[in-house]
């Protein structure tokens, strides 16, 4: 029994000694287990980066070939373009159909430019230019603008000074003039087909000249230029270079600023004096005006974008008035020398909407009004028929990029008595150096 | 004779000296928000800042506004990505504001994009590409590295600049950059995984992000720049995605989502907007929370 015991007692002794053995074997390959998938761990971390270092030192020797071919391509581009002026050009032509066969344009009461109206009936080129600028050197910056219609002429071409100083600025040459919104916009820029009937009929659809420019820009946060301009005086309202050719003198001031992110605006007041020697119009009577046309204008314009961001949305309405008082005298194959004095006036006001990129709708009307005058006026162009002329339009285009732009116009056409529908298709497209996106 | 009275001309020059004394600071005026974030961190109270336009505009499309002809006026430094980004309005607004200080050239015209190794220069430079750089992709703030050599070159336009306080300027830098270096080793770790992802993007805004995670760009929605995407060139898009699906769509947080969200419905891709400058969403308030930000939109939107 006794035995029997003690074997057992040993057996379970001896048996516990063996747990306890396999145990530490247990514990043991336990912590081998860690030890290698530690190092496995270790092992595979170590090949990521020998495998990343390997990757870095593969990129950046195709970053040094591509780098070395990057160079050599600057190298070609640097060669011949880089002193050459910016080189843009803009492309105009539309498509008119009247719908009175004998339709004129004539606006009864004003003396018009030879160049206003909508165009010519059926498809036609319209004001196409090429345009030249770079910077001269540190002080002048230059532009030149070559207008090729019927005929080529020197539309710009001026010399501007850069940052004179204290916001002083100077522009010399032929150039548009500063006065109103739309005057110193070239016209592929408009919104319209045609300019404002009151632009054709003060400015001539809009006025340049020789000349030279002095602006000063105050050193506010609200936006305020001031500037004054002496002209040649060779252009319609002026003629024939009156007071040894320093036939005309401008004013204009412009206010603007911004009404949170969404809104901005600017506007203006602006004076002209022009004296005309002989401004004489090509019609039946050889009418002929000399004297001093003395214009007010005043103008603006407010933008609307959503966060200010005008890729999706975008509005704009802009309007300008204008105020004119001829003084002078008056002569044509009918009567001889008259004296004559008038006052004529006339407005503008214009919304257009972009409800969706590329996609822009407007509309725009006008008025103008002119003084009645005596009998001895009946039938020249001072001669207004008893008559206000005045004109609704309305346009859809769509720009397939910042560059192109086709553009469907309908307007009903009340400059003189009889109204006439036109209907207009237009293109206009930019190609070479990146136009300014001026205000 | 008669004789002049100084007094008025004197106390004209005395008012004269005391706002010049006023304004002792530099104003910057920056172009893009990036810009004028980084002007902030490097100039601190020495600078004050004006910022042409938001993280919600699009930088090709903006006016020369009268607003902003008014503050270059006055401006002593000018900052801009530069590489025609700008091309649209800032030489208008350089001849309009009349300021000789920033003019090209000068000290005080600073263009970002002259300091770091631009990519994306176009095999063709022509228009039917649409608005192609021809001197290369200038988007550059989407990577963190553009940003600190931006920084260095900034400081040293601020030290010419504002030579009274080169020291400080000096001192901001180094800050700067210890902080900015931290930031980067941050998010490289955090992005890890990221890198190879297959991406497709709107417009090619991304460029120097994908060179920086190493990303591979498969599809761009926008086939030429600045023209929307045809839908031509999305069925295109798609039926390669079908082939090799992208993990995720970028999109600029000032484009439209129309075209993308009509793609992200046909392919389960998922539309990540990311605020792409500072300001682009109200978690973007400053440099480190841009890229904090568009990491972590990044990470939450990407399956494995």
């Amino acid at each position: 029994m006794k035995l029997a015991i003690t074997l057992l007692a040993t057996m379970a002794m001896s048996s516990s000694s063996v747990w306890a053995q396999a145990s530490e074997i247990e514990q043991l390959r336990q912590e081998l287990l860690a030890l290698k998938n530690q190092y496995l761990e270790k092992i595979q971390a170590l090949e990521l980066r020998l495998q990343e270092a390997e990757q870095q030192v593969e990129e950046t020797q195709t970053d040094t070939q591509d780098l070395a071919i990057e160079l050599s391509q600057q190298a070609n581009r640097t060669a011949a373009n880089t002193f050459n002026p910016g080189i843009g050009v803009v492309l105009n032509g539309q498509y008119l159909q009247q719908s009175r066969r004998d339709y004129e344009f004539a606006l009864p009461g004003f003396i018009a430019a030879e160049e206003s109206g909508p165009g010519d009936q059926g498809l036609s080129m319209g004001e196409s230019e090429i345009n030249l600028v770079a910077n001269v050197d540190d002080k002048f910056t230059a532009s030149v603008t070559l207008a090729f219609g019927e005929e080529t002429e020197v539309e710009e071409a001026y010399l501007q000074t850069l940052g004179l100083a204290d916001g002083w600025r100077v522009k010399f040459g032929r150039f548009f003039s500063a006065i109103g919104y739309l005057n110193s916009h070239h016209a592929h820029t408009d919104d319209f087909a045609m300019r404002p009937l009151a632009y054709q009929a003060f400015l001539g659809s809009n006025y340049r000249d020789d000349g030279v420019q002095l602006t000063w820009l105050a050193p506010s946060e609200l936006f305020w230029e001031s500037g004054i301009e002496l002209y040649r005086g060779d252009c319609f309202p002026a003629g024939g270079s009156a007071h040894q050719g320093l036939g005309v003198k401008t004013l204009f001031s412009h206010l603007g600023g911004d009404i949170g992110f969404s809104q901005s605006w600017r506007a203006g007041i602006s004076y002209m004096m022009a004296d005309g020697v002989e401004r004489s119009i090509d019609n039946d009577l050889q009418d002929s005006f000399s004297g001093e046309s003395r214009l007010w204008l005043a103008d603006f314009i407010w933008k609307w974008a959503p966060d200010g961001n005008s890729n999706e949305r975008n509005a704009k309405f802009q309007a300008e008035y204008f105020h004119r008082k001829d003084q002078g005298s008056f002569v044509n194959l009918a009567v001889s020398e008259q004296d004559l004095e008038a006052t004529q006036s006339g407005w503008y006001a214009q919304a257009v909407y972009q409800f969706m990129p590329q996609w822009r709708v407007g509309v725009r009307y006008e008025a103008l009004q002119s003084d009645e005058l005596t009998a001895a006026f009946a039938d020249s162009v001072f001669d207004n028929l008893g008559y206000k002329p005045k004109q609704l339009s309305f346009m859809l285009d769509w720009s397939n990029s910042e560059f192109s732009r086709l553009r469907v116009q309908f307007s009903q056409d009340k400059s003189r008595p009889e109204t006439t529908n036109l209907f207009l298709l237009q293109y206009i497209a930019a190609f070479g150096a990146h136009g300014a996106h001026s205000f | 004779m008669s004789k002049i009275n100084y007094i008025p001309f004197l106390s004209l020059l005395v008012l004269l000296s005391f706002s010049m004394a006023t304004h002792a600071e530099v104003k910057v005026f920056a172009c893009e928000p990036e810009w004028a974030a980084l002007a902030s961190e490097l100039g601190g109270e020495q600078v004050s800042v004006f910022s042409a336009t938001t993280g919600l505009q699009d930088p090709h499309q903006i006016q020369a506004r009268p607003s902003l002809i008014a503050q270059l006026r006055s401006a002593d430094l000018l900052a801009c990505t530069g590489a025609e980004l700008e091309t649209g309005w800032l030489p208008l607004l350089l001849q309009r504001a009349a300021n000789q200080k920033v003019q090209a050239g000068k000290p005080g015209h600073f263009m970002a994009t002259e300091f770091v190794r631009l990519l994306g220069m176009p095999k063709k430079i022509d228009r039917s590409q649409g608005e192609v750089h021809a001197a290369g992709n200038p988007h550059i703030q989407t990577s963190p590295a553009n940003i600190l050599l931006v920084a260095k070159a900034m400081v040293a336009r601020l030290q010419i600049i504002d030579p009274d306080h080169s020291v400080f300027y000096t001192a901001r830098l180094s800050n700067f950059t210890e902080r900015w270096q931290a930031a980067m080793t941050k998010w490289k770790a955090l992005t890890r995984e990221l890198r190879d992802m297959p991406i497709a993007v709107q417009h090619n805004s991304w460029v120097y992000l994908e060179d920086w995670l190493k990303l591979n760009n498969l599809a761009t929605l926008e086939d030429k720049p600045g023209i929307p995407p045809s839908s031509g060139h999305l069925s295109q898009v798609l039926e390669k995605m079908q082939n090799q699906p992208a993990k995720m769509l970028l999109l600029a947080s000032y484009q439209s989502d129309k075209a993308a969200q009509w793609f992200a419905q046909k392919t389960n891709i998922p539309v990540v907007t990311l605020p792409f400058t500072v300001g682009g969403s109200e978690q973007a308030t400053d440099l480190f929370s841009l890229y904090d930000t568009t990491f972590t939109l990044m990470l939450e939107a990407y399956k494995p």
